[in-house]
């Protein structure tokens, strides 16, 4: 399949609020910019279908910014493999594309963690940000009884706006203790912005079960979610319900990164203040370099946009914002830490690689992801090991392995078309004789 | 609803809201998205793409990731049974 090749001044990879902040300044500046993402629609995560840019909302003025900028689109795109430098192979539902660029901002942002224990694999056990977002695609969750569990302040995000829409919340568990909740809420103290944040929700949330130093040790159901039974401090509970959203926190979407040869230091993309990565021309920004949140990604989409545009002045405010949101990342990094009673959820039998069925019991007996990889196909299904991979890296202690691509899974005639691209690239740089 | 879609499930119409994903329209239905290795009954985890527990066939082309992908009308969706 023969690739159409579309060329960018600054290419952007992730279109969440990180990476359509980076393209709105460096569009702004008069750059050709080019932004990617693999949803149907841009907004990432967070901004789940807010990307209609006739709203008030904050997502929605971005959103506007973003289509007056003129920046090049391009929905439902997955980056696959780098042949070479300035050059990144996506394919979409029927097409193949080669994305040419000068330079490139990362914003490939970040997913939930996920932690195996009996039952999780049942239908309606989901992530707490992965109903929020079916929810969001029109899930009818009206009337519907909804377990929140995990870790993170995604958990209570995802409360209130499923409280909003109707659900019925019987409990809230956070792993984390009181102690480490209390510290964290009193560091928000000297924020304004955030400490209206957390009294909207503290309203939003209000006769919602809250309950700290609690985690699911089991789901239940036939064919079916149906129960679920939590463990909380002295006892135990089995709650009936319909969904439960179970997440634990975030992890950095870094295997772009790590395929491009960008340097990594604690499973983090490296960046300098103006969001630089190790690599010439190759910029990172949100979540991969530290999960942050929204004005993190915002702050630092900002900055890489600005200065992958060459700007020289580029204000002051925004670093001020930088130092304050990267304060607030090692806050959340402290504060919802896994403890380590949940490496003793899953059992013998529990299903830890979802895509090949692979269980607690075959994957204990490895020293490494490797080992195991190749022992008992964990980690060599669809998802490549990004629901696995973090499960068993906190379980078992494993450390990721190099990325290889694709990485991203896709299809046969694109991968074909690796090689027919390189002989291409040859001739063109040759001068085609 | 004023205005939906109309697919179809295994050969069942299944009405949806406008602009719903695939894997809603798997949820309205009551049918679970694919069979795992052994046999296990298996529906959206993430919600954005990663985890593949969605997939379907939608109009004759298979590993398709329902929760990326909009309804359309009459838009053929078939699990792996």
């Amino acid at each position: 399949m023969a690739a159409t090749a579309q060329s960018f001044d600054i290419l952007v990879i992730g279109g969440g609020p990180a990476g359509m902040a980076a393209a709105v300044c460096a569009a702004e500046c008069g750059a050709r910019v080019g932004i990617v993402d693999d949803n149907p629609k841009l907004g990432g995560q967070i901004w789940r279908g807010e990307s209609d840019h006739q709203g008030k909302s904050e997502a929605a003025q971005w959103a506007a910014r973003l289509h007056r900028s003129r920046a090049t689109k391009l929905c439902g795109i997955r980056v696959f493999h780098q042949p070479q430098a300035g050059i990144l192979l996506a394919e979409g539902n029927d097409d193949l594309i080669e994305l040419r660029y000068e330079k490139l901002i990362l914003a490939t942002g970040a997913r939930e963690r996920f932690l195996p224990f009996p039952g999780w694999t049942l239908p309606n056990v989901m992530g707490a940000g992965g109903l929020q977002a079916m929810v969001k695609s029109g899930l009818p969750i009206r009337g519907k009884r909804v377990v929140i569990a995990g870790t993170g302040p995604l958990l209570l995000a995802v409360a209130a706006y499923l409280r909003k829409h109707g659900a019925q919340i019987p409990m809230i568990c956070e792993q984390a203790s009181w102690g480490s909740l209390t510290a964290f809420a009193l560091s928000l103290a000297g924020q304004p912005r955030k400490v209206l944040q957390a009294l909207r929700l503290k309203r939003d949330l209000a006769g919602i079960p809250f309950i700290p130093k609690s985690w699911p040790v089991a789901a239940h159901g036939q064919g079916t979610l149906d129960k679920v039974t939590i463990a909380l401090p002295g006892r135990t509970e089995t709650i009936p319900c319909d969904y439960l959203a179970c997440g634990f926190h975030l992890v950095p979407n870094i295997e772009l990164p790590m395929l491009l040869g960008c340097q990594i230091r604690n499973g983090l993309v490296m960046v300098d203040e103006l969001q630089r990565t190790s690599l010439p021309d190759i910029f990172c920004a949100g979540e991969p370099t530290g999960i942050g949140g929204l004005e993190l990604a915002l702050v630092q989409g900002q900055i890489a946009g600005l200065a992958a545009a060459n700007q020289t002045s580029i204000p002051q405010g925004l670093f001020r914002q930088q130092k304050k949101a990267r304060r607030f990342a090692r806050g959340l990094d402290r504060t919802f830490q896994l403890r380590p009673e949940l490496r003793t959820l899953p059992q013998p039998e529990t299903i830890v690689c979802r895509c090949e069925d692979v269980p607690f019991s075959r994957l204990r007996q490895h020293t490494s992801w490797r080992a195991a990889k190749l022992q008992s196909r964990c980690g060599m299904g669809p998802c490549q090991g990004r629901i696995c991979g973090p499960a068993t890296q906190f379980l078992l202690q494993w450390n990721p392995d190099s990325v290889r691509p694709p990485v991203f899974p896709a299809r046969v005639e694109s991968l074909a078309a690796i090689t027919d691209h390189s002989e291409l690239v040859g001739s063109v740089v040759t001068g085609g004789q | 609803m004023l205005s939906g879609v109309t697919v179809n499930v295994n050969g069942a119409p299944v009405a949806v809201p406008q602009g719903a994903t695939v894997a809603v329209a798997m949820a309205i239905a009551g049918v679970p998205c694919r069979t795992s290795v052994n046999g296990e009954p298996r529906g959206p985890l993430c919600g954005m793409g990663i985890c593949f527990e969605c997939r379907v066939t939608i109009n004759g082309i298979p590993h398709c990731r329902s929760c990326q992908t909009e309804c359309a009308p009459e838009m053929k969706i078939s699990t792996d049974e």
